[in-house]
């Protein structure tokens, strides 16, 4: 066909077994193999924060723009027609990828317009003239509640305390059990009024894996939409949304080996087609008069204006290029990564570990802090030796004041990091302990 | 290495003993910062006097921080530089500080005017630590701007961002 499918389906590093060829596959990340400050390696741990692309994500990019670069769903001309069937294409891929329909497959900015997308809609219709329908499925109100975590990332918090102001409605949560690092699921806020049920799939400061099936359970007993943020499991391990059983999950390109400025927002097809939407404008209209208008159905109702382009083509490149190492290896190439930083940290002493301790029930974010070293000083050090780590509270602070810290050092991985990249991070905290004088 | 030129001797030192540190009773004006990247905070009061001639002096700046070495640090130096000074003079060092710090290594400080202070021209290489360096500094400009205009009532600020 053309030549984006010889970009995104060159071989990738990895054979048979279920280990990754890592050497083979960082070829493939120009950024990896740079300096930083005095010539050293770049270390990067940093990819919960984003990940870096491989040539076969921005060989899509370069060869969609260079090629096939036309305002998509509104020429007649063949280059149209063509951006069109690329755009498509990456909906259906991308789709395939978590186990979607592509019709499940909203484009957005990134996770967090996700969920504000539906925050949003749910907020449309509670207000105004509204189809009765709708609004019984949709609408909150005074006396509704909106449940959900304290260990979630601001982006899918303050959506919800805003959706609870504009309409009255109440926000709950669950706690968290500091000492496991886990949700303590008998704090359980969910009644028979909670209207949305929103949670993290993995916290992106702990590691922790929700138990999905629980939470989506308690949810569908009390007749409440469920909300998965998946911006951090779907990168790291098969995620498959129609057998988790979520009403709707948000994710992001740019965390995933892709662009940024796409991402995705799922939705079961039957609650797509009966909500509002929230930005309104051009490509998302059925019929429009001077007195009014009708929208068009799922995903295009959701995609008001011309969508992102070259980047939904990146990131279904990035889904291509994770589909060929094949997730399962992923998830255990980060798994070892994880127990290493896990073991090796547990042997400085006066580092203590926010989050599970074991690889069970947990990815590959580790958030830590040195006894008497703050975050900042910690990260400097390690900046210093050329390892990029994370400093401050990574856009949860809820959870950090649960902690009672101000700021963690968080280590996260991606399938490109090595054994070598985790005992440069230890080594660099002994080293921090060492600077700041302590121990 | 790097690493000294930004952890400089006279930073490491004012960061494991800091002046002026506590909370102290009188003053004229408190301000609460919070640096929302990474939430590190200070409470700083601000005591005012006047001199003979009649002009408002600074009497005492008190403080509780919860930071990184740098914020700890340069909310140290703030109070030798500072306390003592007329009003006028501590708002021409704040302005000094804050331009070294956020001059990206641009500008050679002047040791007569910040003293103790130029050990943090280092920290100006640094962009994400600028309001670090900054967090102190900030919340005495505004306790400060409040005991002068005598609304010395908290409101939590975010002066630093
Ligand atoms: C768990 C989680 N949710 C939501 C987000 C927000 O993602 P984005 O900033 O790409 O919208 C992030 C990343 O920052 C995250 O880690």
């Amino acid at each position: 066909m053309t030549s984006l499918d010889h970009a995104v389906h060159r071989t990738i590093g990895g054979t048979a077994d279920t280990t990754v060829d890592t050497a083979k596959l960082r070829a493939d990340f120009p950024l990896l193999s740079r300096t930083v400050r005095d010539n050293r390696p770049l270390v990067y741990l940093d990819s919960g924060a984003t990940s870096q692309r491989p040539r076969q994500v921005l060989d899509a990019e370069r060869a969609f723009l260079e090629q096939h670069n036309a305002a998509v769903h509104r020429g007649a001309h063949q280059i149209a027609e063509e951006a069109t069937d690329a755009y498509e294409s990456a909906r259906a891929r991308i789709a395939a990828f978590v186990g979607a329909e592509p019709g499940e497959v909203v484009f957005t900015k990134n996770a967090t317009e996700g969920i504000n997308l539906v925050a949003y809609a749910l907020g449309n219709a509670s207000i105004g003239d509204v189809d009765a329908e709708v609004a019984a499925r949709f609408a909150v109100g005074p006396g509704d509640e909106i449940v959900v975590t304290e260990m979630e990332h601001h982006a899918n918090l303050v959506p919800w305390q805003e959706l609870c102001r504009r309409t009255g409605a109440t926000l709950r949560w669950f706690a968290v059990d500091t000492a496991a690092g886990r949700l303590d699921l008998g704090s359980d806020p969910i009644t028979e009024r909670t209207k949305v049920v929103a949670f993290t799939h993995q916290s992106n400061v702990l590691g922790t894996v929700n138990p999905v099936d629980e939470l989506v359970a308690r949810a569908r007993a009390v007749g409440a939409l469920t909300v998965l943020d998946s911006c951090q499991s779907v990168p790291h391990a098969p995620v498959n949304l129609s057998t988790l059983g979520v009403d709707y999950a948000v994710f992001s390109g740019h965390k995933m080996l892709g662009p940024s400025g796409v991402g995705v927002l799922y939705g079961r097809e039957e609650l797509l087609a009966a909500m509002p939407p929230f930005l309104t404008g051009g490509s998302m209209i059925e019929l429009v008069r001077m007195e009014g208008s009708t929208y068009a159905p799922p995903p295009q109702r959701f995609e008001a204006g011309v969508p992102m382009t070259s980047q939904a083509v990146g990131l279904a490149a990035a889904v291509d290029y994770l589909s060929t190492i094949g997730m399962d290896r992923v998830a255990a190439h980060e798994r070892m990564l994880t127990e290493a930083a896990l073991t090796g940290l547990a042997q400085v002493p006066g580092v203590r570990v926010i989050g599970p301790t074991s690889t069970e029930d947990r990815g590959g974010a580790v958030s830590f802090l040195v006894d008497e070293v703050h975050a900042h000083d910690v990260g400097q050090v390690l900046d210093d030796r050329g390892v990029a780590v994370r400093v401050g509270h990574h856009c949860a602070w809820p959870l950090h004041r649960r902690y009672e810290v101000a700021a963690t050092v968080r280590a996260s991985f991606a399938v490109y990091n090595t054994l070598d990249e985790v005992a440069a991070l230890i080594d660099g905290v002994h080293a921090a302990r060492s600077f700041f004088g302590v121990g | 290495m790097q690493l000294n030129q930004m952890y400089q001797e006279i930073i490491l030192d004012h960061y494991r003993n800091p002046h002026g540190a506590g909370l102290r009773e009188p003053f004229d004006a408190e301000s609460f910062q919070v640096n929302p990247t990474c939430g590190d905070e200070v409470t700083l009061r601000v005591a005012l006097k006047r001199d003979d001639a009649g002009v408002q002096v600074v009497a005492d700046i008190s403080y509780d921080a919860l930071g990184c070495s740098i914020s700890q640090a340069a909310t140290s130096v703030l109070t030798d530089l500072v306390v003592g000074r007329t009003v006028d003079e501590s708002m021409t060092i704040l302005d000094a500080f804050k331009e070294m710090v956020q001059s990206r290594g641009t500008i050679e400080p002047d040791e007569d005017v910040l003293g103790d202070g130029i050990a943090f021209a280092g920290v100006a290489r640094y962009p994400a630590r600028v309001k670090c360096a900054l967090l102190g500094w900030m919340a005495y400009q505004d306790a400060t701007a409040r005991a002068m205009s005598g609304s010395p009532s908290e409101a939590s600020g975010n002066g630093a961002s």
